[in-house]
């Protein structure tokens, strides 16, 4: 088990190594940050004096083995835009995209699994049709038309909600509901799926052999090994919710990390870019490592193998 | 006394894409309390089918029971509400089903497993209900039970998670005990001791079995009537001496000399029974095995025969077939000499 988990922690580093990387050598090809930052019509020394403030005149692989080290200490530098440390200015927008995605994820656990839930127990009924039906659009709609949509309805016609910000519980109402509805159409598919699995198997049959209620069947027989694959696609959305949702923050002007990423590609931002990138990629290794560990309390056998 | 089950006229249909399966057709009989009937045939027969669907176990839909009566201690099971089905499931009637490795649930401990059982049927409370499920183990002989109860079902050997699956059966002392294949997936050596357990755990508690094999030479250890089936259907029921002796269905015959004797493993090979299993989406008009039948008369194929009584025979023995199995064979064996 120690070991079990040792060895997805070296394995979580290395990914984390491994996007730091190409992003720092991506965001090498965006262009010269200088030109943006400086005022049309700056002299070729002044740019010289910034070039050289900003580390820039050094060969790439010092640039990259600095950048690596500074990294390590939670340091990636000065933000070009802000003037101030990058993590921080990451890290500030951190607690609106967790609000978001756990507001989001929440809400699609639960009426994904409801749904989920009865078109697998009322096998060819209505009810099973209008699921899977609502479920196969919610996965095909393009999140950004779902989010004008919402904005057109709700916040144009009715006015019943704000277009978009920040700090109510009101502006929260319609991205989270925008995502939702992708989580949950996600989920009432894989959890359908995997019940229908489950039903299949000769356990459900002992369970009902046994004489135990319905209730009791559902719960521990049926339900329980279906959430399996469940928990890991739930695990995996989450960590590419709180990696910050572009489009979704973008439509609704939500100050999340993701928006904040774009922002700062558009003006060669680096530190920020890289910064943002690399708590991203910790945020879904770490997720990801998460759903490892219920995994193995969810499936004993598992914890045996490993 | 009246039986504690009897199956009247029981038969089962299947509605798949491709047409109704005729799983089990008109099967009647009758079974005592403390009996052991062993049901025989091959993968088809209807032997699984028509005790799941008696006790409400096979899907519905695609499944469905046609017609027929099963009545068990005098109530109709395929009319009882799924509330009182349900009582009875687990509590009188106990199951043993094929392959425990896929017949428990991987994600449960045993002791999860069993005291589930026990406290839906008994009043027994959490810490009684953990007592009594150690005790059913230590019952069917898990070495250490007390510490194994809290392990999965992966932690167990074959044999020892088919030891779990009959605590399983056995959880509620039932009044019928029904055994699906229980031993197949079993190597010789634990197949007798799981057949020597269950034979104690008869004379102890006095449970009726139902032996669902497709094994002759397991049947003829633990059975007192031997029934055999075919194409959804009964071909031959009787004391197991009276099968063993004198069989007057081909099918069964066919069986038995498949069995491997001392003689058939000198000659080096067993006896097979030519053709295949009968198609059962187009049910024939006779009997179902006359196709396969060397013995079979013209009748055969066109009128299913009814389940009579031997002439001849012990009371009890009877044998769905046109053909004197026999006079049949005897004139074989003067041709062949």
């Amino acid at each position: 088990m120690t070991r079990y988990f040792a060895g997805k922690l070296g394995e979580a580093l290395v990914a984390i190594w491994g996007v730091v990387t190409i992003v720092f050598f991506v965001t090498r090809f965006l262009g010269d940050p200088v030109a943006l930052l400086l005022p049309v019509g700056a002299s070729p020394e002044q740019m010289q004096a910034l070039t050289a403030e900003l580390g820039l005149d050094q060969p790439i692989w010092r640039q990259y083995l600095t950048f690596l080290a500074q990294a390590l200490t939670g340091n990636f530098g000065q933000s070009f835009q802000f003037g101030r440390p990058a993590i921080g200015v990451v890290l500030e927008r951190m607690p609106a995209t967790i609000q978001l995605a756990l507001t989001a994820i929440a809400l699609g656990v639960l009426i994904g699994g409801t749904a989920g839930a009865i078109a697998a127990m009322r096998r060819g009924s209505v009810a099973e049709f209008v699921v899977m039906t609502l479920a196969l659009l919610g996965q095909a709609t393009p999140v950004f038309w779902l989010g004008i949509m919402l904005i057109l309805l709700f916040a144009v016609d009715l006015g019943w909600l704000p277009t978009g910000g920040y700090g109510s519980p009101a502006n929260l109402v319609l991205p989270a509901l925008t995502l939702a509805v992708f989580v949950s159409a996600s989920i009432a598919r894989l959890f359908r799926s995997s019940m229908l699995d489950v039903l299949k198997e000769d356990y459900v049959r002992t369970a009902r052999a046994k004489g135990l209620m319905p209730a009791t069947v559902f719960t521990w027989h049926v339900a329980r090994n279906a959430l399996i694959p469940v928990v890991t696609m739930i695990g995996i959305l989450t960590g590419e919710l709180l990696g910050g949702s572009v489009v979704t923050e973008t439509v609704f002007a939500w100050p999340g990390v993701g928006r904040l990423i774009v922002q700062a590609i558009e003006t060669k931002d680096f530190p920020v870019i890289q910064a943002g990138v690399a708590l991203i990629a910790a945020i879904y290794v770490a997720t990801n490592l998460i759903v490892d560990l219920l995994y193995a309390l969810l499936d004993p056998r598992i914890k045996g193998s490993a | 006394m009246a039986p504690l089950l009897e199956v009247r006229n029981l038969t089962v249909a299947f509605d798949t894409a491709g047409g109704t399966v005729h799983a089990v057709n008109d099967v009647s009989y009758g079974l005592n309390e403390g009996e052991t009937l062993g049901i025989v045939g091959e993968s088809g027969s209807g032997k699984s089918v028509h005790v799941l669907a008696m006790c409400g176990l096979i899907p519905r839909p695609p499944g469905r029971i046609v017609a027929g009566q099963v009545l068990f201690q005098g109530r109709d099971l395929l009319t009882l509400p799924e509330r009182d089905l349900r009582d009875i499931r687990g509590g009188q009637i106990g199951f043993v089903f094929q392959d425990p490795m896929t017949s428990l649930n991987p994600v449960l401990t045993v002791e999860r497993q069993l005291v589930e059982l026990i406290r839906r049927h008994t009043a027994l409370d959490a810490r009684a209900a953990r007592a009594r499920a150690i005790e059913l183990l230590e019952i069917v002989r898990i070495p250490d039970a007390a510490r194994r109860i809290g392990q999965y079902p992966h932690q167990f050997s074959g044999g020892m998670r088919q030891r779990v699956m009959i605590a399983i059966g056995v959880a509620c002392r039932p009044k019928l005990l029904i055994a699906d294949e229980a031993t197949t997936a079993l190597d010789v050596t634990v197949q007798a001791q799981i057949l020597d357990m269950v034979k104690d755990l008869k004379r102890e508690f006095g449970t009726t079995v139902i032996w669902i094999t497709h094994d002759m030479g397991v049947v003829a250890g633990i059975a007192d009537t031997i029934q055999v089936m075919y194409g959804g259907r009964i071909m031959e029921r009787g004391p197991v001496d009276a099968i063993f002796a004198d069989p007057r269905s081909a099918y069964s015959w066919g069986l038995l000399q498949s069995l491997p004797t001392a003689e058939r493993r000198a000659e080096g090979r067993l006896h097979q029974i030519p053709g295949s299993p009968p198609d059962l989406y187009k049910p024939a008009v006779g009997d179902p095995f006359a196709p396969r039948n060397a013995f079979a008369t013209p009748r055969c194929l066109t009128e299913m025969p009814p389940l009579r009584q031997v002439e001849g025979s012990v009371p009890g023995h009877l044998v769905a077939a046109w053909y004197d199995l026999p006079a049949a064979l005897k004139a074989r064996r003067e041709t062949v000499a």
